[in-house]
């Protein structure tokens, strides 16, 4: 099986490389809130529901088809950026997604920004930077 | 609330083995294909995310948020206990900002 592990490549740094995981993630979370968003306007078109009827839907649906593979690059890139970057700076800057559904729903599907979720998605963003300012000094 | 209590625990440990993964990757693209860490990590997201919507198909939307912030909570834990990861106060800082604001948007959801 994986016996091999990774070796840093010795060209680039390792606060450079821990910069370069940080903004994968930013990349990863935007990726993954479109996905979210195509999910959700596949499965509003859903025409059978029911487990069998999502897995259908999974395969013919274009935006559910789209929205899983976009799920798939959002995996992908994470355990690439895992190889360099702490686990516990880069699994809550997913927490970033949240941000931009947010911004997306209000944008695609018209939905209202109640000031409770505005001070909510300024608080993830302050939160978001405070830890990516830690991990890219550690 | 135990179905997304579960989905939480699982998800953190899906999180632990994707970076167990990630370090046994090597050069070659089998190394992502027969990786058996990659794997566990993947499946445990997907348990965790049908624990996750069987939660909110019975009515657990209310707790579905702060739920997911002990997924965080968990993951700092393993972070230090299986990679020897240094928790600092700017980690507890950031994760504390980041739940505050989750609660917020799943109040402002309602």
């Amino acid at each position: 099986m994986s016996t091999a592990i990774a070796t840093p490549a010795p060209t680039v740094d390792v606060p450079e490389r821990r910069r370069r995981a940080l903004l994968i993630v930013v990349g990863c979370t935007l990726i993954g809130a479109v996905a979210q968003v195509l999910i959700k306007s596949g499965a509003n078109h859903l025409s059978h529901p029911g487990f069998l009827g999502a897995i259908l839907g999974m395969l013919t649906n274009p935006p559910l088809f789209f929205g899983y593979c976009l799920y798939g690059v959002f995996t992908a890139l994470m355990v690439y950026a895992l190889r360099d970057g702490e686990l516990s700076i880069l699994f809550p800057l997913i927490a970033l997604q949240y941000v931009w559904v947010s911004i997306l729903s209000v944008v695609i599907f018209h939905e209202s920004m109640s000031p409770l979720k505005a001070a909510g998605v300024v608080v993830i963003v302050i939160g978001v930077a405070v830890l990516g300012r830690g991990g890219a000094k550690a | 609330m135990a179905l997304v209590v579960t989905g939480s625990v699982i998800g953190s440990f899906g999180a632990v083995f994707l970076k167990f993964g990630a370090l046994a990757l090597g050069r070659h693209w089998s190394t992502w294909l027969l990786n058996w860490r990659l794997a566990i990590g993947v499946g445990a997201y997907l348990l965790s995310s049908v624990f996750f919507v069987m939660g909110v198909a019975r009515g657990e939307l209310s707790v579905l948020y702060p739920m997911v912030s002990l997924g965080y909570i968990c993951t700092l834990m393993w972070s230090r206990l299986f990679f020897n990861e240094r928790l600092t106060a700017s980690k507890f800082a950031g994760v504390g900002l980041i739940l505050v604001g989750i609660v917020l948007l799943g109040l402002g959801n309602h």
